[in-house]
């Protein structure tokens, strides 16, 4: 069965963790804002700011690793303009979220055209080469799917598990997951509810911003417009799918990311040809929807997420 | 810092800080024509110019400025009911499709029937377009935000699917287009020889039976409790869930109705790029608005001639047309910020 | 107990004024503590007293005066300093973390966030010591969404406790308590003062503030108007100096039992989440009669008052009204069959705080006429009727039009009084109806629900506060764990008794009292 070659073949699960990957930033990055109480709607804008400044980084000379970090720190940027708005002054998130995706595309956009104005089919770089680890890339199967990638697909697996010590095992992922259950017990111990909670949104937009720039320095070595096309959203999505555990989360990727990896190799076969490429292209969406769905009676949603925290309120 | 309530706010507090978000997205705008080498004051002029400068560029702007309110309305009606319709683009493709499915021959009637049966159709595929995000809140609880927003990709594949396939022009040279619309669908000019068609006219109608429909009947009323405190209008007896299913309804159909405006008013047909975006705009005129559906005539207008002004200018001085979109998200991240500050000042703990 | 006046002075308040707008919630108030004192601020609600601790403990800056810890000037609005200085606060709403557990909300804040691992074995041993030194048996590992109030209090306690404070405030700390808890309560207190610790107890409760605290401090409209010690003073100077005046609550006569209005057969409810849900409750609530409903907050009222209410039906049993079983049931179909509903959040639930007084007050008869008419609203009428609750119910307020959220918590109330009760109900469920208010309203408010007894109205009375419903009401069920106690009549029950069956015992059946 043509299916069931595809789910054994290496090259499939190979695909299927390189496509997991941004998602996996991006998710991690969602995660530990909403994980403090703050939905942060700016993603995708970010995430397509963070594929053009580090790849664009890189195109004017700076090294692949340093090209990373100036995607970061642009993530960081769009992310302290929504917390400042939304923390502080306790704007609403949904129409702040919104507001930074948009200012992030559009000045994606604008940069890109003045950068290259003249350009008709996007320039390339040099991207990030699969690094092979020795020995464990030549375990059969998963040999080549999890230990031949690139250096990002590495950290952000390694990431995962970083995020998940932090949260659960540091006083400062102590702090941040009270702060996303009940801020006022997070202020009557001494705490700072704003800076936790702007901290978490500034650090989970450069995490958002990493897994954009993967896009360009990673997946591909181009900049294109409509490149991110809908994966912040499908992170939101993700976020709930992984009941806000950073674990869970990465299944989620994973999960998700072979359903998409499957779609491609289905159209390619006999049986996917008469079926209209659009269903293909739709299935990621329409898989984030009923994940949604399926997930939706969880008491898992931290309490105080959207919840602005007016210091003793009267 | 604290944020506290102000109980009479004074004439300057109430119109500085608008005031001043403006001039700050003036601003920024200015500093980015800087940045593409152009001068900051011809850039400014040049949108003004393209905007308004002109008969041709006032007709234009109110052309542009027609699914701008449609949108806007829905935008707003959701939100006041606090229902985040972020789907408003897939449902004015919904209104479109509807619009090219019927109109395109399969009624051959007058106008005067022909007309009123298509805005009808195309409202309600608007709605249906809402209705299952909404359901889905109502039933199982999914945040609509995503929900809608994924929609959006969704029924765009699902335009393209038909555009190529069962709705393609036979003659349209291969490019995913539908057929043309018999002229009985086509909607007349309002005045002879002026290039504004009678969506404009419908628009404006339409935002005055929104303004009724809040402040004057049972249902508006229902929505604004709603949006304003969900528990206590639930307490009190408010059918909670039937008002924001009736939202969603409205709001789709006002959203569908940019879509049917520009395939009979402006294009003539449905292709991929019948919107430009003008679903998301929707949401950025709402907010400028307040959420008020006069203050969305108002608020489409000012969009409506930044883009046509920043076409113009472009075209002009080659400073790329992001521009205004850039003092979009500007003006509407300083306006919401500025509101809060008519209403609060803001204390040093 | 002896020699606290020639203690040291741990806590010194210097002439505290604090503004919100127009309104002084504080006015140069001066307070001192000695080391091993238990000093009780009293006052009712509006006084002053949350606003001044929460200056002392640094969530708000005063604009004049000064606080001084140990002889040492405290930082102003600054939660951390205070928390060094040694005070530690219970607050009233307790600020504890559902999804974390006891461990982790005790440790909250208490190592440096940049540190890499939490200690926890340190944590859990220092945790066990004070559970033992100071009464307060909790697990370290259990979940706080699933404990008990009693419980979650020991928690809020151990917090302080944790983080070495040498004065603790408590505010309001009885309020969700049975008598016994309070017990325990005052037990852990006294053994911490015997280790050297000093209290701040904030109360609206004279014959506790009696028992436990050495000295009194009595503030009314933010300002200090009597210190006394409690040795000197008894539970009606105290309450004429809180109030400024003889206290006058309303004479209640004993209510004229008619037939029962609305009974509930045998109902049971699901619980949802740690609230319990009902467990096969039957009851009746006669006309005539005020049916009061005792029993610490969490142990089924909300359940009750929600079906009561219209937003839930029962999962078994039957509610009738007027002896036929209804065959739908809504918050609307509620108030067409005559039922008031005054919720226990008036902010929350009550009122729509963006909405004018108008717009309030039409909330439950906005789609009938006079207020509309096939889906028109008529603003007149509905202006007119809001005029006439204005006029009726004393609301003090600038006019219909006003936004709500500028009224006062007493204010708002009778504005949703006005609302239920010109629509002459025969039913009323009162659901914590005076919590916040200050005694005007208070008193203001029972009068009102003993005019609607009297008029033939069968009132349901929930509350946390005994006396409150002691003093109210006809009948008494105690509730607990979602099951309902049998009736007991005015005057046959002890508050000791009550809180015996509040505490989930009578229930065993050993103790069903002769009603």
């Amino acid at each position: 069965m043509e299916i069931l070659d595809i789910l054994l073949s290496a090259s499939f699960w190979a695909a299927a963790i390189r496509i997991a990957s941004p998602l996996i930033f991006a998710t991690l990055g969602e995660l530990i804002c909403e994980r403090a109480g703050v939905l942060n709607l700016g993603i995708e804008g970010i995430m397509v700011a963070g594929a053009f400044a580090g790849w664009m980084a890189v195109y004017s000379g700076l090294g692949l690793w340093p090209g990373v970090a100036v995607a970061m720190v642009v993530g960081m940027g769009f992310g302290a303009v929504h917390s400042l708005l939304t923390v502080p002054f306790g704007l609403s998130q949904h129409v702040v979220g919104l507001g930074v995706t948009l200012l992030a595309t559009s000045s994606t956009y604008y940069a890109y055209r003045l950068a290259l104005p003249e350009v008709t089919s996007p320039p390339k770089i040099t991207a990030f080469q699969p690094w092979e680890i020795p020995l464990l890339s030549d375990i059969p199967l998963i040999g080549p799917a999890l230990f031949s990638q690139t250096p990002l697909t590495y950290l952000a697996f390694i990431l995962v598990g970083v995020v998940s010590l932090v949260l659960y095992r540091t006083p400062l992922g102590l702090a941040l997951r009270a702060a996303g259950e009940n801020p006022a017990a997070v202020a009557a111990q001494g705490l700072s509810v704003t800076g936790l909670r702007m901290g978490a949104v500034i650090v989970g937009s450069g995490l958002m911003a990493v897994g954009g720039a993967f896009l360009t320095m990673s997946a591909f070595d181009s900049f294109f417009f409509e490149m991110v096309n809908g994966r912040g959203w499908i992170c939101i999505a993700l976020v709930v799918f992984g009941a806000w555990k950073p674990g869970k989360a990465l299944l989620g990727a994973v999960l998700f990311a072979a359903f998409d990896a499957l779609q491609i190799r289905v159209q390619q076969t006999p049986l996917g040809a008469d079926i209209p490429y659009q269903i293909f292209l739709m299935t990621p969406y329409v898989l984030s929807i009923l994940a949604l769905i399926v997930m939706s009676r969880r008491a898992e949603v931290p309490a105080a997420l959207m919840v602005a925290f007016n210091k003793g309120e009267r | 810092m604290r944020l506290e309530p102000i109980a009479n706010p004074s004439l300057a507090r109430s119109t500085l800080p608008p005031a001043l978000a403006i001039a700050a997205t003036v601003v920024v705008a200015s500093m980015l024509a800087m940045l593409a080498g152009a001068n900051p004051f011809a850039v400014l002029g040049l949108i003004l110019k393209g905007a308004a400068g002109s008969q041709f560029a006032m007709l234009e702007t109110l052309n542009r400025a027609t699914p701008l309110i449609f949108t806007g309305l829905a935008v707003a009606v959701a939100f006041r009911a606090r229902l985040w319709n972020i789907g408003a683009e897939a449902q004015l493709y919904a209104g479109a499709l509807m619009t090219v499915v019927l109109g395109t021959g399969a009624l051959q009637w007058p106008a005067a029937a022909l007309l009123p049966m298509l805005v009808l159709v195309a409202m309600l595929a608007g709605a249906v377009v809402l209705l299952v995000p909404a359901l889905l809140k109502v039933r199982f609880g999914v945040d609509e935000v995503v929900t809608t927003l994924l929609f959006n990709f969704i029924f765009l594949l699902f335009i393209s699917l038909l555009l190529e396939g069962p709705l393609k022009d036979p003659m349209g040279m291969g490019w995913p287009k539908s057929e043309r619309l018999i002229a009985e669908a086509r909607l007349p000019r309002i005045v002879e020889g002026l290039r504004l068609h009678w969506g404009f006219a419908l628009a404006l109608i339409a935002a005055a039976l929104v303004w009724v429909i809040q402040r004057r009947t049972t249902l508006g009323y229902e929505m604004r409790a709603v949006g304003l405190n969900r528990e206590a209008a639930r307490f009190a007896g408010i059918p909670v869930n039937a008002v924001l299913i009736k939202t969603a309804l409205l709001s789709g159909g006002l959203a569908a109705l940019a879509g049917f405006s520009e395939v009979a008013g402006v294009k003539g047909s449905l292709t991929l790029d019948l919107s430009p975006g003008f679903g998301y705009t929707g949401i950025i005129v709402a907010m400028l608005a307040l959420l008020n559906p006069l203050g969305v005539i108002a608020a489409a207008l000012f969009v409506a001639g930044i883009f046509v002004g920043a076409d113009s200018m472009s075209r002009a001085v080659g400073v790329p047309t992001y521009l205004a979109d850039i003092m979009l998200a500007t003006a509407l991240l300083l306006m919401v910020l500025a509101i809060l500050l008519t209403r609060f000042r803001v204390v040093r703990e | 107990m002896t020699g606290a006046d020639t203690a040291q002075v741990v806590l010194r308040l210097d002439r505290i004024t604090k503004r919100f707008g127009a309104l002084t919630a504080n006015d140069a108030v001066s307070l001192d503590l000695r080391r091993g004192e238990v000093v009780a601020l009293l006052g009712e609600n509006g006084a002053g007293k949350t606003t001044l601790m929460n200056i002392l403990f640094g969530q708000y800056t005063a604009d004049e005066g000064q606080v001084m810890v140990m002889g040492r000037a405290l930082p102003p609005g600054n939660p951390r300093a205070a928390l060094e200085a040694g005070v530690g606060m219970v607050h009233q709403h307790f600020t504890l973390a559902d999804n974390l557990t006891v461990l982790e909300n005790v440790t909250l804040g208490t190592e440096p966030l940049w540190r890499w691992r939490s200690d926890r074995a340190a944590a859990r041993d220092k945790i066990a010591k004070l559970s033992a030194d100071f009464h307060l048996a909790v697990d370290p590992d259990a979940r706080v969404g699933s404990l008990t109030v009693g419980e979650r209090q020991r928690v809020e306690i151990l917090k302080a406790l944790y983080r070495e404070a040498r004065i603790l405030i408590l505010d309001e700390p009885t309020a969700v308590l049975t008598p016994q808890e309070t017990d325990d309560l005052f037990t852990t207190l006294r053994e911490a003062v015997t280790k050297g610790l000093s209290i701040v107890f904030i109360s609206h409760k004279l014959h506790e503030v009696m028992d436990i605290a050495h000295r009194v401090v009595i503030l009314r409209h933010g300002k200090v108007v009597a210190e006394m010690a409690t040795t000197d003073t008894d539970r009606h100077a105290l309450a004429a100096a809180m109030v400024g005046s003889a206290v006058s609550a309303p004479r209640v006569a004993p209510g004229v039992p008619g037939k029962a209005l609305l009974h509930l057969d045998a109902v049971g409810t699901p619980d949802r989440g740690s609230a319990p849900g009902l467990k096969s409750v039957t009851v009746s609530l006669r006309a005539g009669q005020i049916t009061g409903l005792a029993g610490v907050s969490g142990n089924g009222q909300a359940a009750l008052a929600d079906l009561i209410a219209g937003l839930s039906t029962p999962a078994m049993g039957q509610i009738n009204l007027d002896g036929h079983t209804l065959a739908t049931w809504s918050p609307r179909a509620a108030v067409e069959h005559g039922i008031a509903r005054i919720p226990e959040d008036r902010h929350k639930t009550g009122t729509i705080a963006d909405f004018s007084l108008t717009e309030n007050a039409i909330l439950e008869s906005y789609h009938k006429p006079p207020m509309s008419r096939a889906g028109w609203m008529s603003w007149p009428q509905a202006e007119a009727e809001t005029q006439a609750i204005i006029k009726g119910y004393d609301v003090r307020c600038p006019g219909p039009d006003t936004r709500i959220r500028l009224l006062s918590g007493g204010n708002m109330q009778k504005l949703i009084l006005g609302r239920v009760l010109e629509a002459n109900p025969r039913i009323i469920l009162a659901n914590q109806p005076v919590r916040g208010l200050d005694i005007g309203a208070v008193n203001y408010v029972h009068e009102q629900l003993l005019k609607a007894r009297d008029r033939g109205a069968a009132v349901l009375l929930i509350s946390e506060d005994l006396d409150e419903i002691m003093a109210l009401s006809d009948v008494i069920h105690v509730m607990s764990e979602g099951r309902l106690s049998p009736e007991f009549a005015r005057g046959t029950m002890t508050p000791a008794e009550l809180g015996v069956w509040m505490a989930g015992h009578g229930f065993d059946g050993g103790l069903a009292h002769a009603s």
